[in-house]
């Protein structure tokens, strides 16, 4: 499917928002950049992309070529491709107000029209929920090898519900999960070092 | 619908349905060209008549998750239903693929019935009442796994086919995005006279980023924005009351944004963990924690709320 080789493909998923989803994948192949790794990092979600902002890449353009989509590279040794529809909107402010098929034209076109290069990992960062942009990518990826899903949550309840979710549909649809990352457990306070669990706590191990 | 959609689709309610030059082979053609696809839903309909009982429709909103519309949604509606027995208020959760509702009101393994008037929502009070995909699911663990076209029919279902009875205010909350579940609730809530849209956000750059792009969102679908709110803005720890701001509002935070966007800035909530803990178990802050000054700032925006629906 994709026009040059992808040697791994990495999943970030949650059933809730808000968890870290974005960070974690901005984090994760800016890490696997520092290791030396070519990095291609996809960002799915359409109605609230979050990844130009947070590697400060606002305002960059995707160019075509014959190959099709260039993605933006956030150095000049071109070790991290970025694809994400924040580069091809106007203006910041805009909504894509899109429903279910276009989505999935995007989508589609996401992964098989960016010339990521030859690269040692690609990430794709989805929105929340089990719909059209993650049935499309699961879909899409059973024709290549996807070495699964990390799975993001915080640890309340109610996020840990969601994610209960997530993980049925990573069964139901056979994407291996590499594991599960906690994120915002605990606040240390700045002025006493107090640990406060700011979103109650206990969720995580108990499924 | 296919998924085969042209990319330079009309749309079917245009006058140039099936015979733009994108339409050319595209399965629908021939339906779109008849002008079978412009025929009215008539959900829309169905859906104007079931809410002719119900005063204010509120849609709860935000571009980005875990901001804490649920939340929000739950606490107003405990604070809208407080103050007076005669006030009737109701929940409707159109989270399809990951419903708060349930657990947030504490009724999380009730079940729904049905009657010759439709579903009976689930009572969390006596002038309280939700309703929520979670409650049709055989175990919590069940993921939805659907795409738009049956999400439409199940959020037009719940619009038309739920029986709340003569209610004041019924706030809908809604997944994070600028999609299907938001297109279909405004274009039958629109028709049916719809109070206004109430936006949640939190105070760093990443959230408002999304925000604004619902708040775009309302506008190119011309629903009235009563106002904004903003959560977890202040965090106070107890162990010496220092005041952190956890997601620092680095662009100006939501007051900036309201200017910018010219929208009301509705008011401030603070990170709370008890509150946190209290949602996560399904109690009703209420009663559990009737000093905690977080309950000074949910009344305060409450009461702006009640104004607005009251003078619009």
């Amino acid at each position: 499917m994709f026009k040059d080789s992808v040697k791994h493909i990495i999943l970030i998923l949650s059933g809730k928002g808000g968890v870290g989803k974005s960070t974690v994948s901005t984090q994760l192949a800016l890490t696997l950049q520092e290791k030396g790794f070519k990095v291609g990092l996809l960002d799915i979600d359409l109605c609230g992309p979050s990844v130009p902002y947070l590697l400060n890449l606002e305002g960059k353009d995707v160019h075509q070529c014959p190959e099709g989509w260039v993605p933006v590279y956030t150095d000049a040794d071109k070790k991290l491709a970025v694809m994400s529809i924040g580069f091809l909107l106007n203006s910041r402010n805009s909504a894509v107000v899109w429903r279910g098929p276009k989505k999935t034209a995007m989508v589609k076109q996401f992964l098989t029209d960016v010339c990521w290069g030859e690269i040692d990992y690609l990430i794709i960062d989805t929105p929340p929920g089990t719909s059209d942009e993650h049935i499309t990518v699961m879909e899409n990826l059973k024709s290549v090898k996807c070495d699964g899903a990390v799975i993001v949550t915080s640890p309340q309840e109610v996020a840990i519900e969601d994610v209960r979710k997530e993980i049925t549909f990573c069964k139901k649809t056979g994407i291996a999960i590499i594991g599960i990352i906690e994120n915002l457990s605990g606040f240390v306070c700045p002025t006493c070092a107090e640990c406060t669990n700011i979103f109650s706590t206990g969720g995580q191990g108990k499924h | 619908m296919d998924s085969n959609v042209p990319e330079h689709c009309p749309g079917t309610q245009s006058d140039d349905a099936g015979k733009a030059s994108a339409c050319a082979g595209c399965p629908n053609q021939t339906i779109c060209a008849s002008g079978e696809a412009k025929v009215v839903d008539p959900g829309l309909e169905l859906v104007k008549q079931s809410l002719g009982n119900v005063r204010n429709k509120i849609l709860v909103l935000s571009g980005k998750g875990g901001v804490g519309k649920s939340t929000i949604t739950a606490l107003l509606s405990r604070s809208l239903a407080l103050n007076d027995q005669d006030t009737n208020v109701a929940v409707l959760d159109i989270d399809i693929c990951g419903p708060s509702q349930p657990r947030v009101l504490g009724v999380l393994n009730e079940q729904v019935h049905q009657s010759g008037s439709g579903w009976s929502p689930v009572y969390v009070e006596d002038n309280l009442s939700v309703m929520s995909i979670g409650f049709l699911l055989g175990s919590p663990d069940d993921a939805v796994i659907w795409r738009g076209p049956k999400k439409n029919g199940m959020i037009r279902q719940f619009l038309s086919e739920v029986d709340w009875g003569n209610l004041d205010y019924l706030l809908i909350d809604t997944p994070p995005g600028t999609s299907d579940e938001h297109l279909s609730a405004t274009t039958y809530l629109s028709n049916a006279g719809l109070t206004g849209a109430i936006i949640v956000t939190t105070p760093q750059e990443v959230a408002l980023l999304d925000v604004r792009k619902e708040i775009d969102f309302c506008r190119k679908v011309s629903v009235k924005v009563l106002g904004v709110v903003e959560n977890m803005a202040l965090f106070v720890c107890p162990g010496c009351k220092t005041v952190t701001e956890i997601f620092p509002a680095k662009t100006g935070g939501t007051k900036q944004m309201c200017l910018d966007m010219e929208v009301p800035f509705l008011g401030s909530l603070p990170l709370d963990p008890k509150i946190a803990r209290c949602c996560d178990e399904g109690k009703d802050i209420f009663t559990e924690f009737p000093d905690s000054p977080y309950l000074d700032s949910l009344k305060n925006v409450t009461d702006k709320i009640r104004k607005l629906c009251n003078t619009s």
